[in-house]
């Protein structure tokens, strides 16, 4: 089971529906690998429940009852189906291969390292899927803004510990790590940001002009 | 008039298990002027929160058989609904959520069909942990359900700084986690 959670404040955000589909989804992935935080967001829902209880009642306009209970039996929409877990998408949570939909388009970053941007962008959040091959390390980089990631498959290692499948890493403006992946399985992952990400570093400097975060 | 949790999850069976119009007449008359008052205080006019009444209640009356009363209560799993299909409506994003028939699901070790009784009494018991927070956290959790940016908008509504309104947020989670019997599983 995963060791490094979402926090408290997260699963709340979560649970009132107030984070942007890439952040929500990153949560919603945890959720399913994570059965303690899965208790702790249906707690949150709960109390979601509770206040829509206590919510002062609105009057509906008239007729509205009798309006609804004629539509009850028309056909009801068809959903879209959710890719199964096999191939590309094994590794996947179902919220994740909804997300994801089609094979992620992957392009190599550098070497060692591709990505698959996920999704049109959404203002300034940007999601990807990022691969890292078995020990590829990353260029010591820190974030202009937020950054999430989930690992999906094989782990990593930066100065703030062993991430493996299921854990969930948050970054703000004052982390600056070098993250090495699995010395044999590599590293699957989704990110979402909200910031560009900076490279720092000499290599990294001459980095930030090729590469578009 | 209070409606008991149970009377409600009772209707909500009565749905699901015989298409029972007069039961789903009675969740309307409970659920749809609270949705329509919930909807408006997250900032919908009148007109669009009734159409996403009538749009909640329907999915209701459709996926009654996939409410589960050891999981959640029917406030709970009604709160659920509103809340998925404001944002498909309102932002046309969709608001992801874990599917229990994933091959990928890590289950709970410790579920148990005890564990699912107690759930179903949580939710009628949620509103009085909440009425024990200190009053100041208690308003805050409301809030919280009611803001877009709970928190700069809470600070600048109570003038009180970011960082009070942040860690008085995180306070009442931990105590209602606890209160709700999470604490030994974090």
């Amino acid at each position: 089971m995963p060791h490094f959670h979402p926090d408290d404040e997260d699963l709340l955000d979560y649970a009132a529906g107030r984070f942007d589909e890439a952040f929500a989804v990153l949560i919603a992935s945890h959720l399913t690998l994570c059965p303690t935080c899965r208790a702790a967001a249906a707690a949150f829902e709960a109390m979601g429940g509770a206040v829509l209880d206590a919510t002062a009642p609105e009057v509906l306009s008239p007729g509205s009852l009798d309006r609804l209970m004629a539509r009850l039996d028309e056909p009801e929409p068809i959903d879209l189906a959710t890719p199964p877990a096999t191939g590309e998408f094994r590794h996947l949570p179902a919220p994740l291969r909804a997300f994801v939909a089609a094979a992620p388009p992957w392009k190599r970053v550098m070497r060692g390292l591709e990505e698959a941007e996920i999704g049109p962008r959404r203002g300034s959040i940007r999601a990807r899927m990022m691969r890292i091959a078995p020990g590829g390390a990353m260029p010591r980089h820190t974030h202009g803004g937020r950054e999430m990631l989930i690992v999906l498959d094989g782990g990593y290692t930066d100065e703030v510990g062993d991430y493996g499948v299921g854990d969930v890493a948050a970054a703000d403006a004052e982390l600056v790590h070098k993250p090495i992946a699995d010395p044999t399985e590599g590293c699957l992952c989704f990110a979402v940001t909200d910031a560009p990400l900076k490279l720092t570093g000499p290599l990294g400097r001459v980095l930030n002009l090729f590469i578009r975060y | 008039m209070v409606i008991e949790a149970r009377q409600l999850a009772l209707w909500l069976g009565r749905v699901a298990g015989t298409r029972d119009r007069a039961a789903f007449a009675q969740l309307f008359g409970h659920f749809a002027p609270r949705l329509k008052g919930y909807l408006v205080r997250l900032g919908c006019d009148a007109g669009t929160a009734e159409e996403l009444v009538q749009d909640v209640m329907l999915t209701v009356w459709r996926r009654a058989d996939s409410f589960d009363p050891t999981q959640a209560g029917a406030a709970t799993w009604i709160y659920t609904i509103a809340r998925n299909r404001r944002i498909d409506r309102l932002r046309r994003e969709r608001h992801p959520v874990v599917d229990p028939t994933d091959p990928l699901l890590v289950p709970d070790p410790g579920e148990n069909a005890e564990q699912g009784i107690e759930t179903a009494e949580r939710e009628h018991s949620l509103l009085g942990a909440i009425g024990r927070l200190p009053k100041e956290q208690a308003e805050l959790v409301q809030m919280a359900f009611f803001e877009d940016r709970p928190h700069s908008r809470i600070a600048e509504a109570t003038r009180l700084p970011l960082g009070t309104v942040k860690s008085r947020i995180r306070l009442a989670l931990a105590r209602l986690k606890r209160e709700l019997g999470q604490e030994e599983s974090t």
